[in-house]
């Protein structure tokens, strides 16, 4: 395969990459936390919509229902679970959201077992483009122009409204938002939700790509967290450049260096979050925090 | 404007009780300052109004009792300067200004209410972009008040405004407190440790020893208190 036909595919991959890690990064901003069971929570949704599907709702009315009930969904768990650790030890919430990984792990397999099932994709077959000049589908297009609304829509809410600056005040300082009369726990509800909603748009984006199953995003988090780093946290179009350049240095890299190949290409996001921590901790395109000294 | 009545208030952290059996007045449009030693319960004073600690007894706004959740409280009209000011080092002085005024729909208010605050405080205007965090003492409780003042409150908690602020700074943000509450129909409190400056602007004072009301009266009358000048005022 050529070298355009690689960044393509890498763009379209890294698209995957980028929805999930906005909904990282929407959580972070709007709560302070790192959701690792964000991905695991995208492939409940995803399920959900394949049993919508399943049970003969067109595909995008089944993808459209799934993001509704995860919003709800998402809402819900930060008022039943994640309140109770907000505010306290980092490390409490980070193995709050491993629990809650494992848990949905479970349940998902308990539920629809682990045979794997086929996702239709929400877009045609086929593609643009042909010979020599790489091909790009309009699976791959599709993903990428969902991204693009996604992250302009979030970009928009974050810097332009009155909830995006509520959002950001809460998840600074929820006690001096507090009293500002800010109704910080439904903000906070409301942060988990839309991040569950944007994660099941992800799974949805990814399933037909692979074949849907409880560990389908395992690796696909990696990688979100991964450009959620390189991106920087509270960066949403950081985060979208971070994933689209990962999603095409693992291709080339797997395809051009002998050593790294099909099987280590998940080694690339792994090293690249090493390096970005060791060397531009709050990420390329993130804020540097102030502190007067 | 509005008054404030504390009425045998009993607030702690969990089985410490810090207050006991408070009752304090705060007249409408009047500046009253809350004096007493460390640990005496000021900041805890505020906190009990506010919501942010829990309490027992009776705490009004206008003769009507006050919700205990803090964003309700604040929604009443109640704004909070807490020590430390509170600013949210993240955002920038101009996204604090705003989060100030995000529960008002009156934009037109607001865009006047920023320049009129921008005038009094120039330093908000010439620093809007910049970080919160990156501001001095002195900026940052200019902001925080700003701030407070943005959500239009009727009454104002000050907690030690002058808490690491350098002598002239602490002064000047002293001297605008009446101009304020003249300014912007405010009832206000303050927590302060510098009891001569806070005495010279205020109307009336409350005295807190261990937790309980131990001297109350105007301004004058509290600082011409034996105890208190031996204690606060040094002479």
């Amino acid at each position: 395969m050529n070298l355009l036909q690689q960044v393509l595919d890498g763009l379209g991959s890294g698209s995957v990459y980028a929805t999930l890690a906005l909904a990282l990064v929407l959580v972070h901003r709007s709560t302070g936390i790192v959701n690792f069971a964000q991905g695991q929570m995208a492939v409940i949704s995803t399920y959900v919509a394949w049993t919508l599907y399943d049970a003969g709702v067109p595909v995008w009315g089944a993808i459209g229902a799934a993001i509704v009930l995860s919003l709800v969904v998402g809402a819900l768990v930060e008022r039943f679970l994640i309140r109770r650790f907000e505010g306290g030890e980092p490390l409490a919430a980070i193995v709050v959201t491993v629990g809650l990984l494992i848990s949905v792990n479970g349940l998902v397999s308990l539920i629809w077992g682990t045979v794997l099932k086929q996702f239709p994709s929400a877009f045609p077959p086929g593609g643009v483009g042909s010979g020599s000049g790489g091909t790009i589908g309009y699976g791959t297009l599709g993903t990428i122009g969902a991204l693009l609304v996604v992250v302009l829509a979030l970009n928009w809410l974050f810097r332009h409204t009155r909830l995006g600056l509520a959002f950001r005040a809460v998840a600074a300082n929820p006690e001096s938002s507090a009293l500002l009369g800010l109704p910080v726990g439904r903000l906070l509800m409301l942060g988990w939700g839309l991040a569950a909603a944007v994660g099941a748009l992800a799974g949805c984006l990814v399933a037909p790509k692979l074949y849907l199953a409880p560990e389908m995003m395992d690796s696909v988090l990696t990688y979100a967290l991964a450009a959620a780093v390189l991106g920087g946290l509270n960066s949403a179009l950081g985060t979208v450049l971070a994933a689209w350049f990962i999603g095409v240095v693992e291709n080339l890299a797997g395809t051009y260096v002998s050593f790294v190949g099909g099987d280590m290409k998940i080694a690339v996001p792994l090293v690249l979050m090493v390096l970005i921590l060791l060397f531009k901790p709050e990420g390329v395109f993130g804020h540097k925090e102030v502190r007067r000294v | 404007m509005s008054t404030l009545e504390l009425r045998g208030v009993h607030a702690g952290y969990g089985k410490a009780q810090v207050l006991h059996d408070v009752s304090i007045h705060v007249g409408d449009g009047s500046i009253t300052t809350l004096l007493g030693a460390n640990g005496a319960g000021k900041t805890t004073t505020l906190r009990a109004i506010s919501g942010l600690v829990r309490s027992t007894g009776e705490i009004l706004v206008d003769g009507r009792p006050i919700p205990s959740a803090p964003d309700a409280v604040a929604r009443l009209g109640v704004a909070h300067v807490p020590q430390g000011r509170g600013t949210i080092g993240q955002l920038s002085v101009e996204d604090n200004l705003k989060a100030g005024a995000l529960l008002r729909r009156d934009r037109a208010q607001i865009r006047a209410d920023l320049r009129r605050l921008r005038e009094l405080f120039p330093v908000l205007g010439e620093r809007a972009q910049s970080q919160a965090a990156g501001l001095s003492g002195g900026e940052q409780q200019m902001l925080a008040i700003a701030r407070a003042l943005m959500g239009r409150p009727s009454i104002l908690l000050l907690d030690e405004p002058s808490l690491g602020l350098a002598p002239l700074v602490t002064k000047e943000l002293f001297v605008l407190l009446p101009r304020l509450r003249d300014e912007w129909g405010l009832t206000v409190l303050v927590v302060e440790q510098n009891a001569d400056l806070a005495l010279s602007v205020g109307d009336h004072a409350v005295v807190l020893e261990s937790g309980r009301v131990v001297l109350t009266g105007t301004a004058r009358e509290v600082s011409g208190h034996d105890e208190v000048r031996r204690a606060y005022l040094g002479n």
